[in-house]
């Protein structure tokens, strides 16, 4: 059974004080995420990620379509017990207490009274929040509530779980725990549904993407299959003074700035212009990829939008 | 009720308890409780009736004013603030949300309403000594201001279904003066002539009539409440609140968050 399907479900909504307009912030959209997937929603802010999501809980009514989780209309409680929703900047009670806060959402959430106090303060540690038993919310940083987010969503032990912008407002340090904790729930069979505009957390993470820009679905697949038609790049920096005639037919780019030299590759022939360098003895200071391959297939995908719309005006 | 119910009633409870808006008002009509029993003292032969006089109001007019201070936020403030997001998105259905934040709100009043009633009993048995039989009528009269709790917190729930807290005071607030004066638009209906007639007669049945709710005088003057009375106006207010519940619910249950 699929965990998530999304059958055509479309949002407009009206703007404008005065004369209202219509604006629509998500095209029919149809998508399918399976049961045991961590599936990366990708697109730049405000391509309709939030409003895709806020639908899927409830909160928004669609304009048109309608979306199942777990077999089941999107307003069922059944269904409802078994999802967990990480807001995008998530905002909480501030007169409660972290721990006060997880009692009554597994309150809300049906969580059995003997169960709740052992889930809670083992949610906090996972979400590395400790030691804040006695602290109000109102008092927590925005990567502290975050954590406090991820926390409330994993808290019932839900298999389905829906993340808007999870890395956003953490540390790097935070970044990493989030993403082991999103692999840590694959393990345990669960379906993650996240949305993010930063390519990196996607890419290692993820066995589905799709791509979505201004409400329109752009591709869906699993990363080495969209990125298979599209190179990243690769910036490679020596020692020397003068860029070699072979090296010149390898590079899209080069230059030279006092005495290093600068050229910029496809990643298909890094390894060949490695090897010329080493073959003349010339000291590589340093490779880093400039695009990741998938990052090169999202800016191609949000390309033909923003061409079609200068032909328009 | 549901045990979710029970428990975003008692969230709503908890969240105004930690309020300080609600102890500077608690603060105050403590404050009142007092005057009273001064001004009792200086007023020889009606002390009683200053006391319960002052003592009943003070209680019914914060209670309104924290009915409709924390009414008014207890749905607008949760979207704004997307607090809901966390709470919708798990098995809580709409109405349930709405009725919850009822109950918390009504039990806070309650709570409130019973501890301010015993300085009130303080205050009477300071200035006459004794209790006696008539204070009796002092608790129906505590009742009737309860029920005007419920419908006040079922109005302000209902404005802040759909509009802003500043705008759902002046509705609540309005229609709270309004309903006041209830019996002064049934007698102004009952003279007027034509469209007029149909027009006031309609108002003075869709406002909520707090007149008749408001035993303090008559009670203060140690008469009694006939017990017909009392079950009408019990019936009175329950409907009232749950049309103006209902209400809400509708709204809300359309209400796309933002
Ligand atoms: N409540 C709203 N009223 C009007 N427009 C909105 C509303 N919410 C979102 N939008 C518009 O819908 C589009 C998609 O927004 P959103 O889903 O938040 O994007 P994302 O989460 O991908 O950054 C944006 O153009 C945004 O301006
Ligand atoms: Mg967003």
């Amino acid at each position: 059974m699929a965990a998530i399907e999304i059958l055509g479900l479309t949002k407009t909504y009206q703007v404008g004080f005065w004369r209202k307009r219509p604006k629509c912030a998500l095209q029919p959209l149809r998508l399918q995420v399976e049961e045991g997937e961590i599936f990366g929603f990708l697109g730049p802010n405000g391509a309709g990620k939030t409003t895709t999501l806020k639908m899927l809980m409830g909160l928004v009514y669609p304009s048109a379509g309608s979306a199942r989780i777990l077999g089941c209309e999107i307003n069922d409680p059944r269904m409802k017990a078994q999802i967990g929703f990480l807001p995008e900047q998530p905002y909480f009670y501030d007169y409660l207490t972290a721990a006060e806060l997880l009692e009554y959402y597994g309150q809300l959430s049906g969580v059995d009274a003997k169960e709740r106090k052992r889930r809670v303060s083992e949610v906090l540690d996972r979400v590395g929040l400790p030691n804040v038993s006695g602290m109000q919310l109102r008092k927590f940083s925005k990567g502290m509530l975050q954590r406090v987010g991820v926390a409330q969503a994993i808290l019932h032990n839900p298999r389905v779980l829906f993340f808007d912008e999870p890395m956003s407002g953490l540390d790097p340090i935070g970044r990493r725990e989030v993403r082991d904790l999103m692999e840590e729930l694959k393990r345990a069979g669960k379906t993650v549904f996240f949305s993010t505009h930063i390519l990196s957390d996607a890419e290692a993470l993820c066995d589905r993407v799709a791509i979505i820009h201004q409400g329109e679905l752009r591709g869906v697949g699993a990363v080495a299959d969209l990125t298979s038609s599209v190179q990243g790049k690769v910036e490679v920096v020596w020692r020397g003074n003068t860029v070699l005639p072979s090296v010149k037919t390898l590079a899209l780019d080069s230059s030279v700035t006092g005495d290093t030299v600068r050229a910029v590759v496809l990643e298909a022939s890094q390894d060949a212009l490695i090897d010329t360098l080493r073959r003349e003895r010339l000291h590589i200071v340093s490779v880093t990829p400039l695009r990741t391959s998938l990052e090169e297939y999202f800016v191609q995908k949000l390309r033909p939008a923003e061409a079609a719309a200068g032909v328009r005006s | 009720m549901s045990s979710r119910i029970r428990h975003i009633a008692s969230n709503t409870f908890r969240e105004a308890v930690r309020d300080r808006v609600l102890y500077n008002l608690i603060a105050f009509a403590v404050l009142m409780c007092g005057a009273s029993i001064l001004v009792g003292q200086i007023s020889i032969g009606i002390e009683r009736l200053v006391v319960i006089n002052l003592g009943l109001t003070a209680i019914s007019l914060f209670g309104v004013v924290i009915a409709i201070f924390i009414g008014i936020g207890l749905v607008s403030k949760e979207i704004e603030k997307r607090t809901l997001y966390t709470v919708l998105s798990r098995p809580v259905q709409r109405w349930e949300f709405i009725v919850g934040k009822f109950f918390g709100l009504a039990g806070t009043l309650v709570v409130n309403t019973f501890f301010m009633a015993i300085g009130v009993f303080l205050a009477l048995l300071y200035v006459s000594q004794r209790f006696q039989a008539a204070d009796g009528w002092v608790l129906v009269a505590l009742y009737f201001i309860v029920l005007q709790f419920l419908i006040i917190t079922a109005l302000a729930l209902f404005f802040s279904s759909f509009s802003s807290p500043l705008l759902s005071a002046v509705f609540a607030f309005s229609l709270f003066v309004i309903g006041s004066f209830a019996e002064d638009l049934r007698g102004f209906a009952a003279m007027a002539q034509g469209t007029t007639r149909w027009l006031a007669t309609g108002a003075a049945y869709l406002l909520p009539n707090f007149a008749s709710l408001n035993v303090i005088g008559s009670v203060a003057h140690g008469q009694g409440v006939a017990g017909a009375l009392i079950l009408s106006e019990t019936a009175y207010a329950m409907v009232y609140a749950a049309m103006a519940l209902c209400g809400a619910v509708l709204i809300f249950e359309h209400r796309n968050l933002k």
